[in-house]
């Protein structure tokens, strides 16, 4: 298409820096959108709006264990959505239990069959698959199922599943293609571990696991991994939750080895081996202490690596178009309008850096920024007290500060935290924990004891949560906090 | 000074106790009376009062009840093998859920004991503007003198005697919890959120249950207490959220019987009740035999045996609450009231708490902070519950006029009905904005799973 444009329209043009491919004067698109996932779609969707012509490429390369995916990104396929289903299957298993107390009554022998819940969630992740590809056609947005990279200014190309490449223009692009989950580096890593990319579709049972990292992604799966009844250990290198508030971090390390966890603190996997064949087969771990000299081995089903996610921006010819990336790290740093140091380059979602990875500030980015480009908009995505929840088997939400970084930040004289458990009606019954449900505030002494830092520890934390975050967008202090009638009885009272 | 009590506080329920508590703080001598008088099938509880024995405590704890036999079919389908058939035994339930309300009855009495409150276990009713005579239920009597004095006992449920059989065969919430075996096929009748509510975990936990309504579902609030003057809270005139809810009551089995008025109970020989009501609709006499009848026809406060007229406290001769003002003050300057018996305040535990608490700060730490009952957030713990903060639709066109108001709203899935199957057609949420500029938020609404938990945050940036 570059080459038809070339002829028809403007024979005179110029080369561009490179000499290599000329700058195309009108383009195939007004948009490109590189990445179908939460915040690539609804970028896409929004320019399209506004009568933009817009194209979504949205290309999954199979993990090394074969598994691979339909439109709709990380969150749809592999992360939020089936994560907050498994999560919720071990929370039922959970809900059996207290049932009994509250005189329900069935036989005592309760199995779990992994393969009903991984159809059963699969099954509804194909249905959002077909509904995204449904509304970017109602929507006229074009989409390809192709992976696609820079070649040259204004220029991508596009290679889909049968090595079949074309060439695209548009005025301007959004690079959204996000992250995929790290591997250790070590021998076996590739060939025998899976990562969250295989999980969720796993067909078969994982059997005996052990989840390597301390990410929310390694505490959610082994929390729901071992509420459904599975034999689970963590493997830590350092600490848990890095980055997050470290008193509710370790309070959540607590709980989970209550309820059955168990974690192998300071070692790192050196070696994985397979000695048995199966689905799942034997995995035989072989790891070092970070801090002695000491060797662990042990045996596993299934070793599932939760160590981090990596940008998928080393691959996608960003050095041909000039944008530059953070070497060490792979993340793009972009202005406070998600531009990046190429003018008609922008970028949103998980390969930011310095933001957060989560799917509603992709969403809300690629909305407001699509909004500026075409709507004459001017307002800026809102980085600060954005919400978040981990749904580890006890729920974990926060908005704003954690204890340590507030205390950096204002001074320890000049903030005062406000704490206390809880014990939520609906567990007194059933005898569970009275004493590991926790709330606490952070505020301001200096700003009228304004609440910088919400943290609660409990069940439905992210319900909880939701609206205390829309309570601190307003300026919340502690003053109003303590006018507020609570609902009773419920957890958010406390 | 002569007066035995800095403060007497009358009713140890939620605002009770919660005022003597915090009166006690500040080191002053602090007497509470409380009593129950039993219901008129003989049930009676400890100190604590309504919400902890036969409200808000025991309905979450057989909500919750309910909402695990809907996770017990849910799980199915998140692949837990659970064998058919599952049974619900009442009186397990009702055991845990008695067993937990004792300990919290022990509670509050070594509370009071640790913070020097002495308590009476015993009827109070007024002799003279500073004196309340106690009588126990042998028919002992002491006689308590105080400076100030609190009323906060609360209401009653209402029968309606007027039906034949009412009294002698119906019961009522007081009686619901403390149950021991089944209540089998129910009929609560009339509609209030205490109706829906305890149908809603009836039919959850497998028991046939009919809802009988005189007219639309939550018409009863439109004359309930909640409705204050120029404020109204958000129970009133929700007929669009009470009819979601009951929709979805009656997807999930629970049976209305609409436009319905009972004429009379009786007795059959085989000790079930024979209920015979008139259809308004079709004009008809019907009649169905149930296990059990339960009034939920509204509360009453017992301000009769309380004598108020010696002490020269005003009521509302229509409801018989107690006229309060700003300052939970009676017609007597010393006399205070809070909690359900007030006039024109909402019947929450939680109201009723912070009253009770400011109440004693100001008369006796220095404070001058007077009790808002604006904005304040409830929910109504109904199979789909509903929980709300502010105006309603129709309060917001009230107080602003439908050109000014711009209403956003939308229905949405749970994550959690996906794979479980589960209908979300009633799964709602509303908000209700001023148009001008910023759209400040005048009411929201939500109906779904965990309501209570999503709008407590809500309701602090309403404030």
């Amino acid at each position: 298409s570059v080459q038809a444009h070339k002829e028809e329209d403007n024979p005179e043009k110029t080369m561009e820096m490179n000499g290599l491919t000329p700058v195309p004067d009108s383009y195939d698109y007004d948009l490109i959108v590189i990445g179908g996932g939460s915040g690539g779609l609804a970028a896409a969707k929004e320019a399209a709006k506004y009568g933009k012509k817009v194209m979504v490429l949205d290309f999954v390369t199979p993990t090394p264990q074969g598994s691979s995916w339909g439109l709709g990104g990380t969150c749809v396929n592999v992360g939020c959505i089936p994560k907050k289903l498994m999560h919720q299957a071990a929370l039922l298993g959970q809900a059996l239990q207290d049932s009994r107390k509250f005189g329900w009554q069935f036989t005592e022998d309760v199995k779990h069959n992994w393969m009903t819940m991984t159809e059963s969630v699969q099954n509804y992740i194909g249905s959002l698959n077909w509904g995204y590809r449904v509304t970017l056609r109602d929507t006229k947005v074009t989409y390809e199922n192709a992976y696609g990279e820079f070649v040259g200014p204004h220029t991508i190309k596009a290679t889909n599943k049968k090595g079949v490449e074309k060439l695209y223009t548009a005025e301007r692009f959004i690079i959204a293609t996000g992250e995929r989950p790290r591997y250790l580096g070590v021998p076996g890593d590739k060939e025998h571990c899976i990562s969250s990319d295989d999980l969720f579709s796993l067909p078969y049972c994982p059997g005996k696991t052990l989840v390597v990292g301390a990410s929310y992604v390694a505490l959610e799966c082994a929390g729901f991994l071992a509420g459904l009844g599975l034999d689970v250990t963590v493997m830590v290198r350092s600490i848990l939750l890095r980055g997050f508030d470290q008193d509710m971090a370790n309070k959540i390390g607590e709980y989970m080895k209550e309820h059955g966890v168990s974690f192998i603190r300071e070692f790192v996997p050196i070696k994985i081996e397979k000695v048995e064949e199966g689905t799942p087969g034997i995995l035989k771990v072989t790891a070092k202490s970070t801090t002695e000299n000491q060797l662990i081995e042990g045996e596993y089903n299934t070793v599932l690596l939760a160590i981090g996610r990596d940008p998928c921006t080393r691959k996608i010819g960003l050095d041909k178009v000039g944008v530059k990336i953070n070497e060490k790290t792979g993340k793009i740093p972009v202005n406070d309008e998600e531009q990046t140091n190429v003018p008609y380059i922008y970028a949103i979602g998980d390969i930011l850096q310095d933001k957060l990875e989560l799917t509603p500030v992709a969403i809300q980015a690629g909305r407001l920024l699509v909004q500026r480009l075409y709507a004459g908009a001017t307002t800026k995505c809102d980085y600060v007290n954005v919400p978040t929840t981990v749904f580890t088997p006890l729920e974990y939400g926060a908005c704003g500060y954690s204890e340590q970084t507030a205390v950096e930040k204002f001074g320890e004289e000049n903030i005062e935290v406000y704490h206390s458990h809880f014990w939520p009606l609906e567990w007194t019954v059933p005898s569970r924990d009275n004493n590991k449900c926790y709330a606490k505030i952070i505020c301001n002494i200096q700003d009228k004891e304004r609440v910088i830092g919400f943290h609660v520890l409990g069940p439905n934390a992210g319900e909880v949560t939701q609206g205390f975050a829309a309570a601190m967008k307003c300026g919340l202090t502690k003053e109003q906090l303590d006018g507020t009638v609570g609902i009773h009885p419920v957890c958010a009272e406390v | 000074g002569k007066n035995e009590y800095d403060l007497l506080v009358v009713g140890g329920g939620s605002g009770g106790l919660a005022c003597a508590k915090e009166a006690a703080q500040f080191g002053r001598k602090v007497a509470v009376l409380d009593y129950v008088e039993p219901s008129p099938k003989g049930t009676t509880w400890g100190l604590g009062g309504t919400c902890v024995n036969v409200g808000c405590i025991p309905k979450k704890l057989m909500h919750q009840a309910s909402l695990l036999g809907s996770a017990l079919k849910d799980a199915q389908h998140y692949g837990w093998n659970i064998s058919q058939p599952v049974h619900h035994d009442w009186s397990v339930m009702a055991q845990a859920v008695q067993n937990y309300v004792k300990s919290l009855n022990w509670g509050h009495r070594v509370q009071l004991q640790d913070k020097k409150v002495k308590y009476f276990n015993m009827k109070g009713s007024f002799s003279d503007p500073h004196t309340v005579r106690g009588l126990t239920k042998a028919g002992k009597e002491t006689v308590v003198t105080a400076d100030n004095i609190v009323i906060a006992t609360g209401g009653r449920p209402k029968y309606p005697t007027h039906i034949a059989g009412a009294l002698e065969y119906g019961i009522t919430s007081d009686d619901l919890f403390w149950l021991k075996e089944s209540p089998g096929k129910t009929l609560p009748s009339f509609i209030l959120y205490v109706s829906l509510e305890c149908a809603g975990f009836l039919t959850g936990i497998g028991l046939d249950t009919t809802v009988m309504m005189r007219s639309i579902p939550l018409r009863g609030f439109d004359q309930a207490s909640h409705i204050y003057k120029h404020k109204q809270i958000c129970f009133t005139t929700q007929q669009q959220m009470a009819s979601l809810v009951t929709e979805h009551m009656e997807s999930y089995g629970t049976k209305f019987l609409k436009r319905c008025l009972p004429t009379k109970v009786e007795k059959l020989k085989s000790n079930r009740l024979q209920v015979t009501w008139k259809n308004a609709d079709l004009n008809t006499e019907e009649t169905d035999s149930f296990d059990t009848v339960m009034w939920a026809v509204g509360r009453a406060p017992d301000t009769k045996t309380l004598n108020l007229e010696t002490a020269g406290v005003k009521i509302n001769s229509e409801t018989g609450k107690i006229i309060v003002d700003a300052s939970e003050a009676t017609s007597v300057p010393h006399i205070y009231a809070i909690g359900d018996i007030t006039e024109g305040r909402p019947e929450l535990t939680p109201t009723a708490i912070a009253a009770g608490k400011l109440l004693a700060q100001r008369l006796f730490g220095q404070s001058s902070e007077l009790m808002d009952y604006d904005n304040v957030p409830t929910t109504v713990f109904t199979p789909l519950e509903y929980g709300c903060v502010g105006l309603s639709e129709e309060a917001a066109v009230q107080c602003h006029g439908s050109d000014n108001i711009e209403v956003y709203h939308a229905y949405y899935k749970p994550l959690e009905f996906t794979v479980a199957e589960r209908d979300a057609t009633q799964c709602y949420i509303k908000m209700v904005c001023l148009r001008e500029r910023e759209q400040r938020i005048l009411g929201l609404h939500f109906i779904g799973p965990n309501a209570g938990e999503v709008i407590q945050g809500f309701a602090l940036g309403i404030k």
